[in-house]
């Protein structure tokens, strides 16, 4: 089949392949990353430091800066910000709780055209699926082990 | 009637001319380096609809309208539509015929799609199938990312390979009526597979495809570069083109001079960030109306048009398989 005219192996067209295909800039995403990022966790810390000035108590300061946050990138998903924002921070706006926001809000907006129970319902974690099933797992490996090493 | 030369290619003996051409195009490609050579810019990728799906199909309606228009025709007239896209079950094209009334096959050849469209459509008009056939390819950005990679506002970042799938819709009128733009020749390529597995560099998929069809053709026509003032592929973009050039320089044809590639001329990459180029069923079949124009000027007297498609699906994808190239190549000629 077509190999025999051109003549190539898998292996010997992968290295031709990969010599052709410019890869992203690694330091230039790095950086911009630890940026942004930085910026949204000071924003989270901003944020727990009034609470605390207020006198809010430890718990409940956390959970509403969480809040806060996903509220926010799910609100900025919505008028098609996020998806921008996400273009240049990379892994800096995916990391963070926004970023997991997003993943769920997004797809809810794409899938709402295929109704309410099937399309939204059916595939708002399909971003974010994975997430919440392997990190659940996770923790339960971490908390069998954390039980008898304490 | 046709005559089968070599193992891969129809010459037609019957003039299958090309009478019109008609392409309708989204925001981005309204935008381009190309915004003139398009006959309808919609700056809406919603085009008044509720969905992308629906958008795409008032794309094909849009310009088969169009393109029986320019022809002169009536809907009536024409004998059949042959048209393709990339939702699932070729929806966009039923959707957007439907209001035709004129027989219709749905085609599939990915990316290609327009190429088979139109290797089909001189088949027929050279058989005498029909007077007038209409040969339409769409696609939808929106639509796309949706079905084959995420939604759409999820806030990831693009490999440098990937390319941009160009939303609207390209159609063209062919018809035994005479006309200066005529297809004297196709070449079909067979499925080819070196391996590729990414879906975000798609050119690297279907190069050794394009690299293969214009070997055969030139075997098989008995002909050389130099007898073209332009080979135009579909959407390898920058990555495809630098492996498609690289190919059939080691067997010997160099292609540099005369080489342009539909995907990379649609979008300007640097300011329009479409990393590798532009892509999808609709990238050739808009482009075309570039071509068409020129050769309707003269200023191409024969060139190979060569829609180039990547053949899989998401599961195929998911489940590790190779990613196969196709493509489906059209001789034509501005006649004296």
């Amino acid at each position: 089949m077509g190999k025999r005219e051109i003549l190539k192996s898998d292996k010997e067209y992968d290295r031709l392949v990969k010599e052709a295909s410019p890869n992203s800039p690694l330091f230039k995403n790095c950086l911009r990353a630890f940026v942004s990022g930085g910026f949204i966790r000071c924003i989270g810390q901003l944020l727990m430091n009034i609470f605390s000035s207020y006198g809010i108590v430890a718990e409940s300061r956390n959970m509403l800066v969480s809040v806060i946050l996903i509220g926010l990138a799910s609100f900025l998903t919505g008028l098609g910000w996020y998806s921008k924002i996400g273009k240049f921070c990379g892994a800096g706006s995916i990391v963070p709780i926004t970023g997991f926001s997003n993943s769920v809000t997004a797809p809810a907006i794409e899938f709402k055209k295929e109704g309410f129970i099937l399309g939204l319902g059916a595939k708002i974690f399909t971003v974010a699926g994975p997430v919440i099933l392997y990190g659940a797992l996770t923790s339960i490996v971490v908390g069998i082990i954390y039980y008898f090493v304490r | 009637m046709a005559e089968k030369t070599g193992l891969y290619s129809v010459k037609f003996k019957n003039l299958v001319n090309i009478k019109a051409v008609s392409s309708v195009v989204g925001t981005k490609e309204g935008e381009g380096p190309l915004k003139d050579c398009f006959d309808i810019l919609v700056n809406d990728n919603l085009y008044g609809e509720k969905t992308w799906e629906k958008a795409e199909a008032r794309f094909v309606k849009k310009s088969i309208t169009e393109v029986i228009k320019k022809a002169s025709l009536k809907d009536r007239e024409i004998d059949y539509i042959l048209a393709g896209d990339l939702q699932n079950q070729a929806a966009a094209s039923c959707y957007g015929i439907k209001t035709f009334e004129r027989p219709f096959f749905g085609l599939y050849g990915a990316c290609s799609t327009f190429g088979e469209s139109l290797s089909l459509g001189a088949a027929l008009i050279d058989g005498c199938w029909g007077q007038n056939i209409v040969c339409e390819a769409s696609s939808h950005f929106c639509a796309a990312e949706k079905q084959f990679r995420f939604p759409l506002e999820f806030g990831n970042q693009r490999p440098q390979t990937s390319t941009w799938t160009v939303t609207g819709a390209g159609a063209a009128v062919l018809s035994k009526a005479e006309s200066p733009v005529v297809i004297t020749g196709i070449t079909t390529e067979k499925i080819v597979d070196l391996g590729i597995t990414d879906a975000n560099n798609m050119g690297a998929a279907m190069a050794p495809a394009a690299a293969d069809i214009i070997l055969n053709h030139f075997k098989d026509f008995g002909s050389q570069p130099e007898d073209y003032d332009k080979i135009f592929t579909g959407d390898l973009g920058s990555v495809g083109r630098e492996l498609l050039i690289k190919l059939l320089k080691e067997k010997g044809y160099d292609i540099s001079q005369n080489h342009l590639d539909c995907g990379m001329l649609i979008y300007d990459g640097k300011k329009q960030d479409t990393h590798a180029g532009g892509s999808g069923c609709a990238c050739s079949a808009a482009v075309f109306s570039m071509i068409f124009k020129k050769l309707l000027e003269s200023k191409y007297k024969k060139i190979l048009f060569i829609p180039t498609g990547a053949l899989m699906s998401p599961t195929s994808v998911m489940q590790g398989e190779n990613i196969m190239g196709i493509c489906h190549l059209l001789r034509i000629e501005r006649r004296a």
